[in-house]
């Protein structure tokens, strides 16, 4: 056999396992290989020890509303459940019943219905239980709304005035107009957070002079799976953790050119010896728009890969959970769901 | 007058040249020949303009303002005076005619004017008060009166009596008017109704074409005020003949020739041949039939036409006999050819022009290809409303006028009157022939006209409402008088001369197809114009009257036939001046813009047409290779100091028919332009209609998916019109949140469909997913319909009339009926009625309830004056409205009002709102249908490195045997948008350049093609392909499997055959049919065909009398008087209900029974 040269292209075993790898027309090493008997010698079964040492989390961005962060040393599956938990299965309160006792705005009452339950609500939904449908409204299941809010003219506003703003009294129905309407122990309960929709600017109806709505709501908690306005998250996602690997050197003016088929930052082109020279400096930022795999000279120069198990994780919250709780929150129900899963599995072992 | 003006016309068309030479030197005093020409940039602001002058349905408009302001008058001047045949001294003669505001018929009425939405609301007819000016005898006076209503006239919307014409928004907002509405249409009875635009072969024209034996005729369908009729000039064996529907038999050209007036066989050889020897040729045996019959002169000829003349049937009176000779001159001065005028019997007119269509046949015989092109779009007239209306007036002003005269005859009749008879009283309570004459016509579309003997349905339809673009596609519509059986190709296809005229893409498909089409976005429709001063003109500008020549005069090579509107005018020598010239004069808006001349070098002639229907749009006029309109005149169109019409009137711009068009050289593009250029195209795209407008990119797609697009885009459901909440309409469709296309085109901003969209632009993930996507199935995220994608209203009107009957009795409203014991309690089925009998608004409606809970007298007929108080007098009946439907709704609306006739309508709007469903139809706007496969949880859906997941995902395998290019480009344009936050641009034969779009998508971290790296949702691994991922505009489409989906196990039967009944309405079995049943006897399935047909149908048991073989009853045999021998068996009802109709009809079935086993 004629020795093989080294293909930049070939990809060996470490590779394969533990990256993606995105090519120009496909991406390829796509599943997950991390289990016994996949490569010979390497043993790959789970080990606690081993998965402790390896997972990483690390928090990159944090705000009211929005969360970045890095989760590494984990597989793809356990990840996405919890992205799909985030979407899915973490409670919330929303307005699931809408009384109308008066509404002559244009926006018709099923409407008006749907636009409110999509409003959302600043309220701990540990702090309620769910409601079934036999069950009665409780101080402990529901939260009870009050909108009523009539459009008169501005006496004040001048007779050449054209923005309805100015010249309407609650010519907009805001969210912020909606109020909260304590039962029971409620007023109590929640003294220290009054339950409120999470922003007070959204527009929910335009009305004009004579026009009236009037209306009661019921919040009950619910699951993103039932209605997205249960949802608490507007997205949760993740991507893996771009790569980028250079054969050998690009330099001169090809360098300039690699560096502009990457996001600003993700390239760098530094002078060593006055020759122009890309490193890559910031594989993170990098879009992966594939950019420079379109480029003839850059062919066998450039690897892109992704690394399998380093999600960069995004959860976008809608407000009323902040998004570090919001995770924490989709742990325990993954925790929770594998305890049921263990009980009827033990159940199951011991009726035999 | 016109002279002077012409002179005028003259002088300041040479002023004009000086002027625009001295205003060219100015302009471009400081540049050399080289430099180059700068071009236009956004020409396409003439469209604006265009559509801002003109507006969508022009046409419409400016042939029932046409109609209304001058035709009406040219109708009355026509029948102006009624006489009496008892006193010959009485006459009724109309001066004027004019008609007034759109009025309420009430007289009472405070305020008596009305608006259009009041006429749809309250089911009455949009129309005003025809006023003549009269003049009549009375006594021994002569009266003249001014203003006297004889009838009402349907107003057109929009049109120049129309209230909203010239109304701001504000202003039409208050008459609760949408302002993108077009008008153009009619509302009778509170219905909208649009008269379409029929589209005919033109009137006045010789049209040579080949039959289908191969034999050459040339015909003319001549029409005049009085008559139409067809006449043929055709070959037979080699000889040509003139064929006449009142002339039973063929007449030799020869003979017709003479009998009116040419007797000598050199001029007519002169006239028809000119020098050729090889038309003398052909024609003569033509000349040797004649003198085989022996017919030689004028006297001879009309004998001859005389014994083949049909006997008219009108009466001449009885005993006025006039001899054939007498009748031939007639026919063949006032029927035959009618449009050529016979004016104190010079006949040479119509012999010139029967020898010209003699020589037309002669050229087509020695020449195949100087046949005419039937489908060729200048040989072809538009018909509008206006021109309808116009003969069905006039049609109805002489019933009127008839009925007046028998009227007034009645009255005069009398020998001693009281009192002075004044024909104003006969004349103002004439009842309302007219009236109800437009409103019958135009409701149920039936043009019935006894003077042409015509009588045509379906000339109207109801406006579509169900979209704003199907409405507006209805107002371009075309319809052909064309069969739609038969099988000819021709008719149908897409023809090279409607190039800009009428929209090649938006045709319906099926037998429709190609006889019905629209109009295109330029397209204009003419009107009549005067001929007289055309006349004139042509005479000025040297035209030779043709009947001081003869024949080898007129057929000189470089002499040109004129020819006005098909009639022969005189000839030319200088063709090319003469044209130039006429063009120069019409530039100068000396004559119509819309007058066109054209030279046909096949037939050496020049022809003029003035006429109404014909199809034409505007162009650029290009002069020694530059195109007039300059990029200065265009800023000042943008800056508002130029209109449209401004650019006509300074010559930049000019209309130009069909023929006219050919006759031209027209450039493209202004890069085209070659020194033969005469025109330049304003805009490419205004080859498509409104409704093709719509599509981005529709020159990268297939062809018909254009098409059905075009058919599709009017099932959108969207916004409707602005007015869309104030409307009680039969179905309306409305989306909760439409948008506006990411990708739009001119079009779209122009029609005012980014104000009225019919869509939402859907996140589309092109990719396999689930199988539940084959079949261009589509999967929808669950998410998204939570959020609203998709959502639509669906609103019904029910509506009833509470009648007052003839005995006096009347329907009356009744409160809901309460518990006896408890009144609080009342039945769920009257739950949601008020107090007063009808729904409240707002009230949820379940299946079952009552809205409208009506009650009718038990006695509507006999008289009940007498016995009021008897209970049996006042009893009513219940006749309570339920509401029938799969789906609970709201009641949205409900109104009372009182129609013409002074019954209460009442009318309830039940509004239902729909999220997407399994099996619900999407498309795009590419002719991309598909229905809801299934529908996924967002966590399940793909999602992209931004968290991105699709709205839609879309199967891959649709694209490529569709090859809609259109709309990967939509998508990738689309994707460009969103990223750089603005709307892009798909116009036809332009818009975003892909290119730009890849540019974009890479500046913002995304791949250039569009396609993008997405992780499963299920695995939470990525696909190992990349997905074409994207924003695409889609719409609802009005079918939804609500409204469709049917069962039964059982229900009811029809009441004759005791079978289930057909239809989803009717809550109907499905039938098992003739070749199902073909199937199942070919299996031998006999048990479950007895089950299938008789068992589970109409099974019926019958006594059979065994002896006589006739059914009998309960045992017991009617005609034996026996019960012997009665047997018992199971046939289906149908079958005995066969049996005794034949008894009926004395055949008796008799059964013959015998055991089986």
């Amino acid at each position: 056999m004629v020795s093989e040269k080294k293909n930049f292209a070939h990809n060996d075993i470490e590779t394969l396992r533990s990256r993606v790898i995105v090519e120009r027309d496909r991406v390829t090493s796509t599943a997950s290989t991390d289990f016994p008997h996949t490569y010979p010698g390497q043993d790959l079964a789970f080990n606690l020890e081993r998965f402790k040492e390896m997972f990483k989390i690390k928090i990159n961005r944090l705000s009211k509303t929005e969360m970045e962060f890095d989760m590494s040393g984990i597989d793809a599956s356990i990840a996405n459940a919890f992205r799909r938990i985030l979407i899915a299965e973490v409670p919330t309160m929303a307005i699931s019943n809408v009384f109308v006792m008066n509404n002559t705005s244009i926006v018709v009452d099923e409407v008006l219905a749907h636009r409110l339950g999509l409003v959302p609500i600043l309220a701990d939904p540990t702090k309620f239980d769910f409601k079934t449908k036999d069950d009665t409204p409780m101080d402990t299941n529901t939260i009870v709304f009050k909108l009523a809010v009539r459009c008169t003219r501005n006496p004040n506003a001048p007779t050449t005035e054209t923005d309805p703003l100015k010249k309407y009294n609650h010519s907009s129905v805001y969210s912020g107009d909606m109020i909260w309407d304590p039962k029971g122990d409620q007023a109590e309960r929640f003294k220290e957070c009054p339950i409120k929709p999470v922003f007070d600017d959204i527009v929910i109806a335009k009305l004009r002079p004579g026009q009236e709505i009037d209306v009661e709501m019921h919040c009950e908690k619910g699951l993103g799976q039932d209605h997205a306005k249960w949802s608490p998250v507007a997205t949760a996602t993740y991507r893996l953790l771009p790569e980028i690997l250079i054969n050998g050197e690009i330099t001169g003016e090809s360098a300039v050119k690699f560096q502009q088929c990457f996001p600003e930052g993700v390239v760098d082109v530094v002078v060593e010896n006055g020759v122009k020279k890309a490193v890559v400096v910031n594989p993170r930022k990098d879009t992966v728009s594939r950019e420079v795999l379109r480029h003839a000279e850059f062919e066998n120069k450039v690897k892109l890969t992704r690394v399998r198990d380093h999600f960069i994780f995004t959860i976008e919250s809608v407000g009323s959970i902040e998004p570090q709780d919001l995770f924490v929150q989709a742990v325990q129900v993954l925790v929770d769901k594998c305890a049921q899963v263990k009980r009827a599995l033990q159940a199951a072992l011991h009726s035999e | 007058m016109i002279s002077k003006s012409l002179e005028e016309a003259k002088a300041d068309v040479k002023k004009g040249i000086k002027d625009a030479q001295a205003h060219a030197e100015a302009m471009f005093g400081g540049k050399g020949l080289a430099d180059p020409i700068p071009t236009v940039e956004d020409k396409w602001k003439l469209l604006p303009a265009f559509l801002k002058v003109k507006g969508l349905v022009k046409q419409h408009i400016d042939s029932f303002n046409y109609f209304i302001n001058v035709d009406l008058e040219k109708i009355i001047k026509a029948n102006e005076r009624v006489k009496s045949d008892v006193d010959p001294h009485f006459y009724l003669k109309y001066t004027g005619i004019r008609v007034g505001a759109p009025e309420r018929p009430d007289q009472e009425a405070m305020n008596r004017s009305y608006t259009p939405h009041e006429c749809r609301l309250r089911d009455l007819t949009y129309s005003a008060n025809i006023y003549v000016d009269v003049e009549y005898v009375r006594g021994r006076q002569i009266v003249r009166r001014k203003g006297v209503p004889i009838g009402r006239m349907p107003i057109m919307l929009r049109s120049s009596h129309c209230v909203l014409t010239a109304k701001n928004e504000l202003e039409l907002a208050r008459m609760n008017e949408c302002p993108l509405d077009p008008g153009g249409y009619f509302v009778v009875k509170g219905v909208e109704k649009v008269i379409l635009v029929q589209e005919q072969m033109s009137k006045n024209r010789i049209i040579v074409d080949v039959d289908r034996k191969g034999f050459v005729q040339a015909g003319v369908t001549s029409s005049t005020m009085e008559r139409k009729s067809k006449t043929y000039v055709g070959t037979k064996h080699g000889k040509i003949y003139l064929k006449h529907n009142s002339i039973s038999d063929d007449i030799p050209i020869v003979i017709a020739l003479k009998a009116m007036g040419m007797q000598s066989d050199k001029e007519i050889t002169q006239l028809v041949c000119g020098h050729d020897s090889k038309y003398v040729d052909k024609f003569s045996p033509n000349l040797e039939e004649c003198a085989q019959k022996k017919i030689f002169t004028q006297q001879q000829a009309l004998d001859y036409i005389g014994a083949k003349v049909k006997s008219p049937k009108r009466a001449f009176g009885p005993g006025i006999r006039r001899p054939p000779s007498e009748e031939a001159l007639d026919i063949l001065a006032t029927v035959v050819l009618a449009h050529v005028e016979v004016h104190d019997n010079n006949f040479r007119p119509k012999c010139i022009y029967v020898a010209v269509m003699t020589r037309r046949v002669v050229m087509a015989m020695l020449r195949g290809d100087l046949v005419d092109d039937r489908d060729y779009v200048g040989n072809k007239r538009l018909e509008l409303a206006g021109q309808l209306l116009s003969l069905l007036f006039e049609d109805l002003f002489k019933k009127f006028n008839t009925d007046l005269k028998m009227n007034i005859d009645k009255v005069l009749k009398k020998p001693n009157r009281t009192q002075e008879f004044d024909v104003y009283n006969t004349l103002l309570f004439h009842g309302d022939h007219i009236t109800s004459g437009f409103v019958r016509a135009i409701s149920s579309g039936n043009w019935s006209l006894k003077r042409f003997k015509m009588e045509r349905a379906g000339i109207t339809q109801v406006l579509s409402r169900l979209s704003f673009i199907a409405a507006l596609g209805m107002m371009t519509r075309i319809s052909s008088q064309f069969e739609k059986t038969r099988k000819v190709s021709g008719p149908r296809a897409l023809q090279p001369s409607q190039w800009g005229m009428l929209c090649p893409s938006d045709t319906p498909e099926g037998e429709a197809c190609g006889l019905v089409k629209n109009l295109a976005l330029m397209t204009h429709i003419t009107v009549d114009d005067e001929e007289e001063p055309i006349v004139k003109l042509a005479f000025i500008l040297g035209v030779e009257d043709v009947s001081l020549l003869t024949g080898p005069e007129v057929y000189l090579p470089d002499t040109f036939m004129v020819f006005l509107n098909g009639n022969i005018l005189g000839i030319t020598r200088h063709s090319k001046q003469f044209v130039s010239a006429f063009r120069r004069m019409r530039r100068a808006g000396r004559i119509s813009e819309f007058v066109s001349i054209f030279i046909s070098d096949h037939h050496n002639s020049v022809h003029i047409s003035c006429d109404g229907g014909r199809i034409c749009r505007p162009m650029i006029i290009v002069e020694n290779g530059r195109p007039r309109v300059k990029t200065e005149h265009i800023e000042q169109l943008s800056a508002g100091k130029l209109s449209f019409d401004d650019f006509l009137r300074m010559g930049l711009i000019e209309y130009l028919d069909v023929n006219e068009e050919s006759d031209s050289n027209i450039a493209l593009y202004e890069r085209e332009i070659i020194p033969e250029s005469t025109h330049v195209e304003i805009e490419p795209f205004t080859i498509l209609g409104a409704v093709a407008g719509l599509i981005p990119y529709p020159h990268h797609n297939q062809s018909p998916r254009n098409t059905y697009q075009c058919a599709m885009g009017k099932q959108a459901i969207g916004a409707i019109a602005y007015n869309q909440l104030n409307r009680i309409d039969t179905l309306l469709y409305l989306m909760v949140y439409p948008q506006q296309p990411m990708v739009k085109t001119k079009t779209i901003e122009m029609i005012g469909y980014d104000k009225l969209p019919a869509g939402q632009n859907a996140t589309v993930a092109v990719m396999s997913n689930s199988g539940y996507d084959i079949e261009d199935a589509l999967v929808l995220n669950k998410a998204s319909l939570d959020r609203g994608y998709g959502r639509c209203q669906v609103l019904r009107k029910y509506a009833t009339l509470l009648r007052q009957y003839a005995n006096g009795s009347y329907d009356r409203l009744a409160d809901p009926p309460v518990h006896p014991d408890d009144p609080t309690i009342v039945q769920e089925k009257f739950e949601v009625i008020d107090k007063d009998g009808i729904a409240s608004v707002g009230e949820r409606i379940k299946p079952g309830q009552v809205y409208i809970n009506k009650q009718m007298p038990t006695n509507t007929s006999s008289d009940i004056g007498v016995n009021a108080r008897d209970a049996t007098a006042n009893a009513y009946k219940n006749a309570p409205m339920s509401y029938k439907s799969a789906m609970e709704g709201y009641v949205d609306k409900v109104l009372m009002t009182t129609t013409e006739n002074d019954q209460t309508l009442i009318k309830a709007l039940i509004r239902q709102t729909r999220r997407p469903e399994l099996g619900d139809k999407f498309s795009s706007r590419h002719g991309q249908k598909g229905v809801c496969g299934i529908i996924i949880q967002q966590e399940d859906m793909p999602f992209s490195d931004l968290g991105v997941c699709p709205d839609v995902i879309m199967n891959p395998h649709g694209f490529p045997s569709r090859m809609t290019v259109g709309k990967m480009i939509e998508l990738l344009a689309g994707k460009a948008g969103v990223l750089k936050g603005e709307l892009q641009y798909g116009t036809a034969f332009g818009g975003s350049k892909v290119e730009d779009m890849s540019r974009i998508l890479i500046e913002n971290g995304f791949s250039y093609s569009g396609k993008d790296y997405v992780t499963s949702g299920v695995t939470g691994e990525p696909l190992s392909a990349y997905i074409y991922f994207g924003p695409v505009y889609y719409q609802k489409l009005k079918h939804m499997v609500m409204d469709k989906m049917h069962s039964r196990s059982r229900g009811p039967r029809a009441v004759l055959t005791r079978q289930p009944t057909e239809g989803r309405s009717r809550d109907g079995g499905l039938r098992l049919g003739e070749m199902e049943r073909d199937c199942l006897i070919g299996y031998g399935a006999s048990m479950l065909l007895l089950e299938r047909l008789m068992i589970s149908s109409d099974i019926f048991e019958i006594h059979v009398c065994e002896k006589c073989g006739l059914l009998g009853y309960a045992g017991w045999c009617q005609h034996c008087k026996s019960s012997k021998g009665m047997a018992k068996m199971q046939i289906p009802y149908a079958c005995k209900l066969l049996f005794q109709e034949l008894q009926s009809m004395n055949v008796i079935p008799r059964l013959q029974l015998q055991n089986v086993f």
